[in-house]
């Protein structure tokens, strides 16, 4: 069963946050299709949230189609976000960044110029992509 | 669908001062609604005028629909908590739900006793924590199924772990009962993890009020080197401007996406939005001060 955890300076919306912890656990596939999420009222006695929150991120993966809510029985499982090749991709592209840091490194920036660094690139790179 | 509150213009007089001036606001069905603002912006006052504890000096006042004072029959559905939980100290536990029992005409024993509040039943009322006091006043308010609960500054005197069992009680109340809430409190943090709707007050009037994901998506914090300040692709008003040495930091409003390279845009979290709204006096000389959004009702 899949356990949520919030993070209060995130600065993303709680409910986001559960939205993105399903996905990421589809995707790494710690759960997988016929697996139960936690009940709303077990969500809200572990985490002390709002209950609306709940009821409004499975809402949005039911919305996706990845999981489904069965009356009186709770949400389910639907469908799965990790087809094999996609984690060979993130592989790859997981070497070639560690590459990159390790370049970086040589180059004499340090954790923050690096953070700076991808963020903006990636800031400018989705701007250009949108105009 | 009527409003389980809606106050039009309202205002509450006490002698020369005006503890709640112009005040307007709806509180949408099944919201759990903050209601900030520093000591004295006239939270209590609004939620005694609610609880139809006081009468509005000018203006109205809705509760579900009727006016708390003429119809004080509407308070057998409304939930009240008020400053300090005051309880019967010499009441157990026990004895404290009984009398709630007796003297609501709508109660709900099962709910009562399914309620996670981790009581001793046989404590008395003076001898429990303020975590397990302000417990058992939640507890109260709960069992009569109300459609609307009022709290005022729950969280005062709590330590956090006892402030998180309160929440945690609260919330399985409203999974339970699908009440709509409003949660007075002074401290942001105590209640951001739970409100999906905020009300904020200063200096007795409404400075802000809407859904806090749309609050949180219509603004961001902007940061880049200083210079001098035109209009940004984007940024509908500035709430908030910094500097400190050569960097410019300003909290916007937003009407669209802002890609302009040479501002770092970032997410801004709820405390942060509503202390800068709540102090637009350190605004810089050179702000013209219509730049600001005076007022805003959601």
């Amino acid at each position: 069963m899949i356990e949520f955890h919030l993070d209060p300076r995130s600065g993303v919306a709680t409910y986001l946050q559960i939205v993105q912890q399903v996905k990421e656990s589809l995707r790494l596939g710690t759960i997988s299709v016929g697996d139960q999420l936690p009940t709303v009222r077990e969500v809200v006695a572990d985490l002390a949230i709002n209950p609306n929150t709940v009821a409004k991120a499975y809402r949005d993966l039911e919305r996706e189609g990845l999981v489904v809510a069965r009356q009186g029985r709770g949400t389910f499982v639907a469908s799965t976000l990790a087809p094999a090749a996609s984690l060979l991709h993130y592989e790859a592209l997981r070497v070639e960044l560690e590459r990159w840091l390790e370049a970086a490194d040589r180059a004499g920036l340090d954790e923050e110029s690096v953070r700076a660094l991808i963020s903006a690139t990636l800031r400018e790179t989705l701007a250009r992509r949108v105009a | 669908m009527t409003p389980p509150l809606h106050a039009r213009g309202l205002g509450k007089r006490f002698r020369r001062e005006w503890l709640l001036r112009d005040c307007t606001l709806t509180i949408p069905e099944g919201a759990v609604v903050g209601l900030a603002g520093p000591n004295a912006a006239g939270k209590s006052t609004l939620l005694s005028l609610a609880a139809g504890l006081l009468a509005p000096s000018e203006g109205s006042i809705e509760v579900l629909g009727r006016d708390p004072m003429r119809e004080p029959s509407v308070l057998a559905e409304v939930g009240f908590v008020a400053q300090g939980a005051p309880l019967y100290r010499s009441f157990t536990v026990a004895e404290t739900i009984e009398f709630a029992r007796r003297t609501n005409s709508r109660w709900d024993k099962e709910l009562v006793a399914d309620m996670p509040t981790r009581l001793a039943s046989r404590t008395k009322v003076g001898a429990l924590s303020a975590g397990e006091r302000a417990r058992l006043a939640l507890a109260l308010a709960l069992g009569k199924r109300p459609r609307l609960v009022l709290l005022d500054e729950p969280f005062a005197g709590l330590d956090p772990l006892a402030g998180r069992e309160f929440l945690q009680l609260l919330m399985d109340g409203v999974a339970e009962t699908a009440a709509t809430v409003v949660i007075a409190s002074h401290v942001i943090a105590d209640i951001e993890r739970v409100c999906d709707h905020i009300v904020l007050l200063t200096g007795g009037g409404v400075r802000l009020a809407g859904d806090v994901e749309e609050l949180l998506e219509s603004h961001r914090i902007l940061m880049g080197p200083r210079r001098p300040l035109g209009p940004i692709r984007g940024v509908s008003s500035i709430v908030r401007e910094r500097h400190s040495g050569r960097q410019l930091t300003l909290l916007v409003r937003r009407d669209g996406p802002i890609h302009d390279p040479s501002w770092t845009v970032e997410r801004v979290g709820l405390e942060e939005l509503l202390l800068a709204y709540m102090a637009p006096e350190r605004m810089p000389e050179s702000v013209p001060r219509e730049r600001l959004p005076l007022r805003w009702h959601g």
